[in-house]
């Protein structure tokens, strides 16, 4: 019996998974464990399926996600920290055709870009914005973020977060929900391959939205920072749905259809 | 027409694409002219109202990543918001025009006109080395036509250009000649005269990343040595200014926008009592026309520079000059405007008998 080699293997009927085209093939700067892959991942994906390479224009945040546009592999554009859905802004309104979405951590959209991100959700700008939301300052090192949890500790809140000295969590999500401009508003997770199929359907259905020029699509992702909980992988995706789940539940918050 | 709406009605005719702005006196003219135009019907040209300056000018580097022409416009205290988003501009090299219609500062200061913002304009404003090229009108003739020079002097160098106004110049009215209407860009022509612009990857080309960031030291210094080279470029090529009644001239005044309109009538003034002043105005304030003024302090005895500040343009007329002449300022603050014969007196008084 002939020796199977690795070429038999990999012929196209055998194969049942292949990394999008879409992503390059630079060795992700994340940590291992993180969600940022997974979330770039499916986004490139989504991008894939609905043939808009040629067509999409991706705004890169500051903060772990800087670095989008070294592994997503569209034409993007890097933004001052927070100032993300105001270049959307820009793009779309001057290139109706195109695909604009923006790509954002938590200290980016929730934080210096509050006032940004409030804005263009409420000016109804036909634009997709994706939030990861895992309730640290990664980049910087682990630092209080507006979505750190009451008593959670980082290494500015060393004793936890004492929300009456340092203000309470923003839950950004509910608050862009109650904007007229807002058309789908959802919060959701990737840390199992069923919550990855439903992030999937949800980043689809929110390129879909502007496709159909229907307003802007507002899609939260709750993620882990094991680096900055200080906590292996496994232990900051548990810490996450006992802890952040119950503050931040997942799910539609809004659905204009 | 007022500088503001010729500005304005100018930056349409330029082709512009869109513009990004927040209101602030006394510059809101700007604004208002262009919504009431409603460009978005004349050209396609998109107007938006912001919700901050700090918005505004990051729309406006969004929209130039796209290889768009577009624009915003503020006064002082708007245009400190602006300079974060106008560093990252200049460190992305992405052309746009900025017009900094002057008040009076520091802080909210006041509206009336000013020309303290010279260092800011001039020497950075915001973090890292960078230069805009500063256009320093006079008139609101010059309000229009530097809104077209603008536009093609930052696609020429992929660099914002900074329009220095002042609230004078702005609010002013003036007859205007405005160029005829110049199409916007097609998509055909941005692909081919911007090929850097984030239109979209297609199959035939790698994809465009617009950044400012490089964490690589060793790369982060030849783009500034290339951004450099850039801004010599500049100097060589865009010096701008005019010379009024400097070939005979004794002495000499340096003054630029509202300031050179009142000292060319304090030249006239001082020229009646017999005594010989020029004027070297400088149109580009970056790049400065320090070689013309090196030359003129070889003919001169004595150099005044008038400014509405405590005196800044000063500073590179004096590098100009070194210790060859006398160089002297004479400004006025907080939103005054010098009289003619204040300036006179000065001259009298600061370089003639001083």
């Amino acid at each position: 019996m002939a020796e199977i080699t690795k070429e038999d293997i990999r012929k196209p009927e055998n194969l049942i998974y292949k990394k999008t085209d879409l992503l390059t093939d630079k060795p992700l700067s994340y940590c291992p464990g993180c969600g940022h892959g997974t979330a770039h991942r499916i986004v490139m994906e989504v991008l894939e399926e609905m043939d808009i390479q040629d067509k999409t224009i991706g705004i890169a945040p500051v903060g772990c996600s800087v670095l989008a546009y070294e592994f997503m592999n569209i034409d993007m554009q890097q933004a001052a920290h927070g100032r993300a859905p105001a270049l959307a802004t820009a793009v779309k309104r001057l290139n109706p055709d195109k695909f604009v979405f923006t790509y954002q951590g938590d200290g980016d959209l929730a934080a210096i870009g509050t006032a940004e991100t409030i804005h263009a959700c409420n000016r109804g700008e036909n634009i997709v914005i994706i939030f990861i939301n895992n309730g640290i300052y990664g980049m910087t090192g682990g630092q209080m973020a507006p979505t750190t949890l009451p008593g959670m500790k980082s290494s500015t809140s060393p004793y936890g977060r004492d929300v009456h000295m340092m203000g309470n969590p923003l839950k950004m999500t509910e608050l862009v929900a109650q904007l007229p401009g807002t058309i789908y508003v959802t919060r959701q997770a990737v840390h199992t391959p069923a919550n990855v199929r439903k992030t999937k359907k949800a980043i689809r259905k929110a390129f879909e939205n502007q496709k159909l020029n229907k307003g802007l699509s507002f899609v939260e992702i709750v993620s882990n920072c094991n680096s900055g909980w200080k906590m292996n992988p496994v232990q900051a995706n548990e810490w996450m749905v006992e802890n952040m789940f119950p503050f931040y539940p997942l799910g539609d918050i809004k659905v204009n259809d | 027409m007022k500088g503001n709406e010729a500005f304005a009605e100018a930056a349409i005719r330029a082709g512009a694409d869109g513009y990004f702005g927040y209101p602030i006196t006394p510059q809101s003219e700007v604004m208002e002219y262009l919504m009431a135009e409603k460009p978005h019907e004349r050209t396609g040209m998109v107007v938006l109202q912001a919700e901050s300056e700090v918005a505004a000018i990051n729309m406006v580097y969004g929209g130039a990543a796209c290889g768009k022409r577009v624009l915003t416009s503020s006064s002082s205290p708007g245009i400190s918001l602006k300079q974060e988003g106008i560093s990252y501009i200049a460190g992305a090299e992405l052309p746009c025009v900025i017009l900094n219609v002057v008040r009076g500062g520091p802080g909210l200061g006041t509206i009336q006109p000013s020309q303290s913002d010279y260092f800011q304009s001039t020497k950075g404003g915001g973090h890292g080395d960078y230069r805009m090229i500063v256009l320093a009108p006079s008139s609101v003739q010059e309000m229009a036509d530097f809104a077209r020079l603008g536009f093609d002097l930052a696609f020429k160098y992929r660099n914002p250009v900074l329009v220095l106004s002042d609230g004078a110049i702005g609010q002013m009215m003036e007859k205007v000649e405005l160029d005829e209407q110049r199409p916007r860009f097609t998509e055909e022509e941005i692909i081919k005269n911007t090929p850097w612009a984030t239109t979209g990857k297609t199959k035939d080309r790698e994809r465009n990343i617009i950044t400012s960031l490089d964490l690589d030291s060793a790369k982060q210094e030849l783009h500034n040595h290339a951004l450099q080279a850039k801004y010599k470029l500049m100097q060589e090529q865009e010096t701008r200014f005019e010379m009024i009644s400097c070939e005979d001239a004794d002495y000499l005044i340096v003054a630029y926008g509202t300031s050179a309109r009142i000292s060319q009538k304090a030249v006239d003034l001082l020229r009646a009592e017999g005594i010989r002043v020029g004027l070297l105005r400088p149109i580009t304030l970056f790049p400065f026309p320090t070689e013309i003024i090196s030359k003129l302090a070889d003919q001169v005895k004595g150099i005044l520079t008038v400014e509405m500040s405590a005196g800044q343009m000063i500073e590179d007329v004096k590098l100009a000059v070194g210790c060859r002449v006398k160089v002297e300022h004479f400004g006025r603050m907080g939103g005054i405007i010098p009289s003619p014969t204040e300036v006179v007196e000065a001259m009298k008084t600061k370089i003639i008998g001083g």
